[in-house]
């Protein structure tokens, strides 16, 4: 099985970035991370790529940088990666971010596309059914688990009751919530071979696509502004005088959690 | 000259790390508090090779630079030491010997399971009555037939007497003037490992009391040739300095860490107890010493991995890096002030568990004797 991964390289999200004054974009350093949400896309596809004798191949629209991100999830065990990297790409919305992965993951080929539900520095949380859009197949959601076989994908689908068992005919798209496997940490060894490992770069152009499709032109969205999130306001605290567990049954009903 | 670690040792350590953060450090303190040692933890370490970093890959290794495994020492010991001391000595004193001086046939027997850490090596040296002197060794093995017969004892052996534990290389008279080393497999008849030491830290290892009654093991479990276990010896300890150094870089790092963050959050007098000087220049002596500690020994393994003689560097590493790591648990307990003292406080388990740094492995005292000698002195 050919099995195709979306990677974001992301500023570590240990170190504040910044977002640039004119359109509120990323600022994005040279030695971007992998998203942490996405290292459970690769361990899933690393599953059964190794149940099928497949192979994963990580596909990233993102500055190349040093290539740090996507080092880490060749390190993990996957097998190449393409990378779309272009200064055209600068300031490209979520529909062009799709547009352009799936015309990459096209031009390669693939039986199942993995992504994560959302990436950690934009969380629009729409690409991956944008990309099956494209793609022209379906799109499973919010799996916390996977199984492909015999040209079937099922998936068991999160939903806030449990779950519900959710099957198409690949090729497919589906996103995948973190922590629902243990991702594996790169060995030594893994980090070392991820040096050899081939990483294919393209333009934009490579794609077929001209300047103005792409990036801030060829983007429809446009952030008017940004504003910090209002502090947290102290929480309401409960004097337990023995009957505080009415009280509390009483705000959880309110809030709807039960 | 060029101080910069390749992008590949950078992405390891970030690597090991995480893996000490969230498979280590959240319980580091309940190990320590109930004597703990984790094996479920220490197989994790085996899958992420720590344990085959130095060794050929045709051993299930990693075929990495000694450097790459005192990276993985330092992150470790950074959060908690017994986890630390079980790599250490799991690396150095017990696979080291075997990869080193072992047969073929002997490599292709036990370093499969110890490089891939689903078993464990122990290296046992030390006896009641010989640890700076270790040719003063007791233990006698005597050829019967095709079989060593063994009795003595061993004392403070790591990583003895765990479940994983697979075999103790041992240090024996074979003869007159003539100390040998023997491997001797776990569960051996007359065998007895004693039961664990009440220690004043490292509670999560592992460390045991060894004694040998009529032990018997096959004549082919001597490690190199007959007589050479003193020299075997010595040269596995100049590869261990190093990584006891690496310890203390892990050490020192941890206490810097807490400082600085303590020191900026802690107030006192309506200010931040960093904005005083006796705080905020002790945190500085600890950034000094850490950066000093960590450069020899960096150095040291730098020199050991190009082949160089690094018997001088490692001494003076494993010397300097163990007392700085004990003066700076010992500065950073003071700046907690009582919450220093309390036991579930990271930096009061550091402190406990240092000082054995300045002893094991050669104490303070024979780091001196080791450097003074490599200046030509005729101390002794
Ligand atoms: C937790 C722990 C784990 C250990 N793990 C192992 C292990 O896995 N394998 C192993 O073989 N051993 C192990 N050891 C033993 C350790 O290496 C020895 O304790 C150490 O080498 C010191 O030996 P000793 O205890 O006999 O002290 P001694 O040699 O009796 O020393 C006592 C004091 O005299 C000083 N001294 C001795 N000789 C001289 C000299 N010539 N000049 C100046 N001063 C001198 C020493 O520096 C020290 O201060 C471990 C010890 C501990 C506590």
């Amino acid at each position: 099985m050919k099995i195709a991964v979306c990677a974001k390289q992301i500023p570590d999200p240990a170190t504040p970035y910044d977002l640039d004054p004119d359109h509120h974009w990323v600022v994005r350093p040279d030695d971007q991370v992998l998203d942490d949400t996405d290292r459970y896309g690769v361990e899933i596809g690393l599953q059964l790529a190794e149940a099928s004798e497949g192979t994963v191949t990580l596909f990233s629209m993102s500055p190349a940088g040093t290539l740090q991100g996507i080092r880490q999830a060749l390190a993990m065990g996957a097998d190449k990666a393409v990378v779309i990297s272009d200064p055209a790409l600068k300031g490209s919305d979520a529909a062009v971010t799709a547009k352009v992965l799936a015309a990459a993951i096209e031009r390669e080929g693939y039986d199942l596309v993995i992504a994560g539900t959302e990436s950690t520095d934009g969380y629009t949380g729409v690409v991956p059914q944008m990309l099956a859009e494209h793609l022209g197949v379906p799109s499973l959601t919010f799996a916390k688990h996977v199984e492909a076989a015999d040209g079937t994908l099922r998936i068991h689908r999160q939903t806030p009751e449990g779950y519900d068992v959710v099957e198409a005919a690949l090729p497919a798209v589906v996103t995948v919530t973190a922590g629902v496997v243990e991702p594996r940490y790169p060995t030594f060894k893994g980090i070392m071979q991820a040096k050899q490992k081939p990483v294919e770069e393209l333009s934009a152009a490579d794609l077929g696509f001209g300047a103005d499709d792409v990036g801030a032109a060829g983007s429809g969205t446009v952030v008017e502004g940004v504003t910090p999130v209002p502090a947290r306001q102290a929480g309401e605290i409960v004097e337990d005088d023995g009957e505080a567990y009415l009280k509390i049954l009483e705000i959880l009903e309110r809030a709807k959690v039960i | 000259m060029d101080f910069e670690l390749s992008p590949e040792h950078e992405a390891f350590r970030r690597v090991v790390r995480e893996f000490a953060e969230a498979e280590i450090a959240p319980y580091a303190e309940e190990w320590d508090r109930t004597h703990t040692f984790p094996v479920d933890t220490v197989r994790k370490m085996g899958e992420l090779g720590l344990f085959g970093l130095p060794f050929p890959e045709e051993y299930g290794g990693s075929d990495a630079d000694f450097l790459t495994l005192c990276i993985a020492i330092e992150e470790l010991a950074r959060v908690d030491q017994s986890m630390a001391i079980t790599l250490e000595a799991g690396v150095t004193l017990g696979i080291n010997p075997i990869a080193t001086y072992g047969t073929e046939a002997q490599k292709a027997r036990w370093l499969p399971d110890l490089v891939t850490g689903r078993a464990l090596a122990a290296f046992g040296l030390t006896e009641p009555d010989a640890g700076s002197d270790a040719g003063a060794t007791r233990t006698r093995a005597e050829l019967d037939g095709d079989e060593w017969v063994i009795n003595g004892s061993k004392a403070f052996i790591t990583n003895s007497g765990t479940e994983l534990t697979s075999l103790v290389t041992i240090t024996a008279r074979t003869g007159p003037d003539e100390i040998s080393a023997i491997v001797v497999p776990a569960g051996t008849p007359g065998f007895v490992v004693e039961p664990p030491y009440r220690k004043m830290g490292w509670h999560a290892s592992d460390t045991h009391g060894l004694r040998f009654e009529d032990c018997r093991v096959p004549a082919e479990n001597l490690l190199g040739a007959r007589g050479e276990g003193f020299r075997q010896f010595l040269a596995t300890l100049d590869d261990g300095r190093i990584a006891i150094a690496a310890m203390a870089v892990g050490v020192l790092q941890a206490c810097l860490e807490e400082s600085v963050a303590y020191a900026k959050a802690r107030t006192a007098f309506g200010r931040p107890i960093g904005s005083y000087q006796a705080v905020a220049f002790k945190c500085a002596d600890l950034e000094t010493m850490t950066e000093a500690a960590r450069w020899l020994t960096y150095r040291a393994a730098w020199l050991k991995d190009q082949g160089r003689p690094f018997k001088q560097a490692a001494a003076i590493a494993k010397l300097y890096a163990t007392e700085a790591a004990v003066t700076a648990t010992r500065e950073a307990t003071q700046i907690f002030g009582g919450y220093g003292f309390m036991d579930e406080t990271p930096v009061a388990r550091h402190y406990r568990d240092a000082k054995i740094l300045e002893i094991g492995e050669g104490t303070s005292e024979i780091q001196r004797l080791v450097i003074a000698r490599g200046l030509g002195l005729p101390v002794d």
